[in-house]
């Protein structure tokens, strides 16, 4: 469904039936170059176990109109600013990789409607290498393909994923290339470069942890080679209730090759803290 | 750029799709012959079925062993993923049932397998669906015959019988910019001369009963799904861009952005056609890919030795290969098959039609029967078999005469295989006198 949200529509997949302003609400929020349909299987269950799902597709990404935003600090003013015209609360904020930054940042404007955040893949600073920020710019062809190839399991994952997202028969080391290919066709060939300039540039992750009451999740791959585990720690050791799930043989595109591993995360937390408020 | 790497086709071959059993150990892909897979508990049951969660529940929609072959095919062409089905026309039905209705069009090439063009020409008919036959190679024919209704281009890599090659990046440019997509028959080919989506192809069907089984012990076939095509934006495609009641209101498209086509082929095609690939067959298969890559190879070293010894000979007046200099598509298949035309050609012996059946009965090591794509070379000559009760003019429109012999280049020494060749030729020489 498209929200009818000023300055520009915003695309949210709701899992599969419809919004429920009732119900506490998990915001799915995607990495670069990609969109909603990467939380397909995650979204689609906590749509059917007790919340309201808005799997957002960015702005300039996918199917939400507008351009795309320079900045995390934009792009989570902009979520944010959603969130309020849509007057949701117990909101849980799950962001994976770009958009682990941006929950961060959104939530620490919606304090007091934020019940938890949820950052899967995440590293701060969350640094790019120059020679992968000029192939974004320069040759996004060849830098789709490396970040795909860096995305996954090295050892197993281009092989298979057990069980297969969404389900049997599919190829996630493909599915994650074409969806970022479809991304640079739809949107611009400009989109990479923006998303993996805006990552390194970010330098607000401590403050914005810092501010945050609410729990916040860390849900790492052992094997992600993006965001190396350890480079997390500066947020754990920052966040006042910070708990951490760590994923054995899962690369960065958890979602995809771990799905039930981040479904239990996700569908734990979300339901202690919405609970939590609850009480 | 430093990294790792994405591997390579012929490893992909040997692993895609599968890790050693994580039950037993075992390398080799078991075969889970059960209909049927317990759930944990009645809310595993519930999202299984609601598709929340991955996983097997019963084996017409999927099965383990069957699932290591779709994901090895979808990474062997480069596609979101694919669909194993129970021979290579079921595949090219689930394609078709997946994105039509009654009054769709398809606009297909004429240089067809047969059976192929009975679906398309009389079966769909039946049902509502019409197809325009056009030639492959007049470009202004396949765009002149889109209509607003038209839903699918169609063609085969190598078409049937003389192996007219297909301009893919031509042909698939005329349907997005109609908003069509356009499906390859890539049987001849398989993904080691060829992968369709690297040169705009969409959709990409087997029947791995041919050369991806290569052994001619398993009927099969596998429908891939390249994931570029923008289905939303074509507009045309309501069956998976709008809530399907069948499946509790799902908008396909909005579920996965690259594979809704998949989603809707399994959830509805598999589901409720059920033409689905047993585990057994699946098991053969697999054991035919792991060499795909060696097969393919000898299959067109073979090839090109026996063109080469047709050609000098005086009883054969021509041969269909793309690789010669007189074949009409030879620049198009330098392009789109660097490696090679395949594995199955016609040629036309000079004489009458028992000069040709006489031929093929004197074959030895040839094996005179109805497929192609084995690893054991085959003969077959339609004139006198697949299309005996066909009068000489409608055999002259199908590009096929008294003397049309088709063979299937198998693994043997190609010393024997020409031995038997001469041989025949010179038995046939005989049949005319």
């Amino acid at each position: 469904m498209k929200l009818g949200l000023a300055p520009h529509q915003i695309f949210a997949y709701t899992g599969g039936r419809p919004l429920d302003p009732g119900r506490p609400c998990a915001v799915f929020l995607h990495g670069a170059q990609q969109d909603h349909s990467v939380w397909i299987l995650q979204s689609r269950y906590l749509a059917h176990h007790g919340f309201g799902v808005l799997a957002l597709d960015l702005p300039g990404h996918g199917r939400s109109d507008g351009p795309v935003l320079d900045s995390i600090e934009e792009m989570g003013a902009r979520i944010a600013q959603a969130m309020r015209q849509l007057e949701l609360q117990r909101l849980v904020l799950i962001g994976h990789s770009m958009g682990s930054l941006i929950a961060l940042e959104a939530a620490r404007h919606l304090t007091e409607r934020v019940a938890g955040v949820a950052l899967c893949g995440t590293a701060f600073p969350m640094r790019v290498s120059e020679e992968l920020l000029a192939a974004t710019r320069n040759d996004p062809a060849t830098a789709m393909e490396m970040i795909n190839v860096w995305s996954h399991r090295a050892s197993i994952a281009p092989f298979a994923a057990r069980p297969g997202n969404p389900g049997p028969g599919f190829s996630i080391v493909w599915e994650n290339l074409r969806l970022m290919q479809r991304i640079a066709r739809v949107n611009g060939r400009h989109v990479l470069a923006n998303d993996f300039a805006a990552c390194n540039a970010y330098g607000g992750g401590i403050e914005a942890i810092k501010a945050l009451p609410c729990p916040v999740l860390f849900v790492l791959g052992e094997a992600d080679s993006m965001t190396l585990p350890k480079f997390a720690r500066g947020l754990i050791e920052a966040a006042a209730d910070g708990r951490v799930v760590r994923l054995p043989d899962t690369g960065h595109a958890m979602m995809a090759e771990n799905p039930e591993g981040v479904r239990r995360a996700l569908t734990e937390f979300a339901h202690s803290v919405t609970a939590a408020i609850a009480g | 750029m430093s990294g790792p790497k994405h591997p390579r086709f012929d490893t992909l071959t040997l692993h895609a799709g599968q890790q050693p059993d994580p039950a037993t150990g075992a390398r080799a892909v078991p075969i889970y012959a059960s209909t049927s897979f317990c759930f944990e508990d009645s809310e595993h049951a519930a999202s299984l079925f609601n598709m929340e969660r991955a996983g097997h529940v019963y084996s017409r929609i999927s099965n383990p062993t069957v699932a290591v072959l779709e994901e090895r095919i979808a990474a062997l062409e480069q596609g979101v993923g694919a669909i194993a089905t129970a021979s290579g026309q079921a595949a090219l039905h689930l394609a078709i049932a997946t994105l039509m209705d009654a009054g769709s069009h398809i606009v297909a090439s004429r240089a067809l397998y047969g059976g192929s063009h009975n679906l398309l020409a009389y079966t769909l008919k039946r049902f509502g669906i019409e197809t325009t036959f056009v030639d492959p190679r007049k470009l202004d024919q396949w765009r002149s015959a889109i209509r607003p209704e038209t839903r699918l281009l169609f063609g085969e890599t190598l078409g049937n019988p003389g192996l007219d090659v297909l301009d893919i990046p031509s042909v698939a440019t005329i349907g997005h910019e109609h908003g069509v997509p356009l499906l390859v028959d890539s049987t001849f080919t398989t993904p080691y001369l060829m992968r369709p989506f690297d040169h705009g192809a969409d959709l990409v069907y087997h029947s791995a009963t041919k050369f991806l089984g290569g052994h001619g012990v398993a009927i099969g076939g596998l429908l891939v799904d390249g994931g570029l095509f923008d289905w939303s934006a074509s507009g045309k495609f309501d069956v998976l861009c709008a809530p399907y009641a069948g499946f509790h209101g799902m908008v396909f498209a909005e579920e996965s952005t690259v594979a809704p086509f998949l989603l809707r082929a399994r959830r509805e095609g598999l589901r409720d056609f059920g033409a689905c690939m047993s585990p057994h067959t699946a098991f053969l298969l697999l054991q035919g890919l792991e060499t795909l890559p060696l097969r393919m190879q000898r299959h067109v070293e073979n090839t090109r030795k026996l063109v080469a010894f047709l050609a000098e000979q005086p009883q054969v007046e021509s041969i269909a290969y793309p690789e010669l200099p007189s074949h009409p598509d030879r620049a198009l298949a330098e392009k789109l098959m660097p490696r090679g035309c395949g594995a199955v050609f016609s040629f036309n012996l000079k004489g009458t039609r028992a000069a040709g059946a006489r031929f093929v009965e004197q074959l030895v090591v040839f094996s005179h029967l109805a497929n192609v794509g084995d690893a054991k070379s085959l003969v077959i000559h339609p004139a006198s078999t697949t299309h005996f009760r066909v009068p000489d003019a409608e055999l002259a429109a199908a590009g096929i005469t008294q003397g049309t012999i088709r063979l299937s280049i198998g693994l043997e020494d190609p010393a024997d295989l020409i031995d038997d060749l001469a041989r025949a030729l010179k038995a046939a020489a005989k049949a005319d006198k």
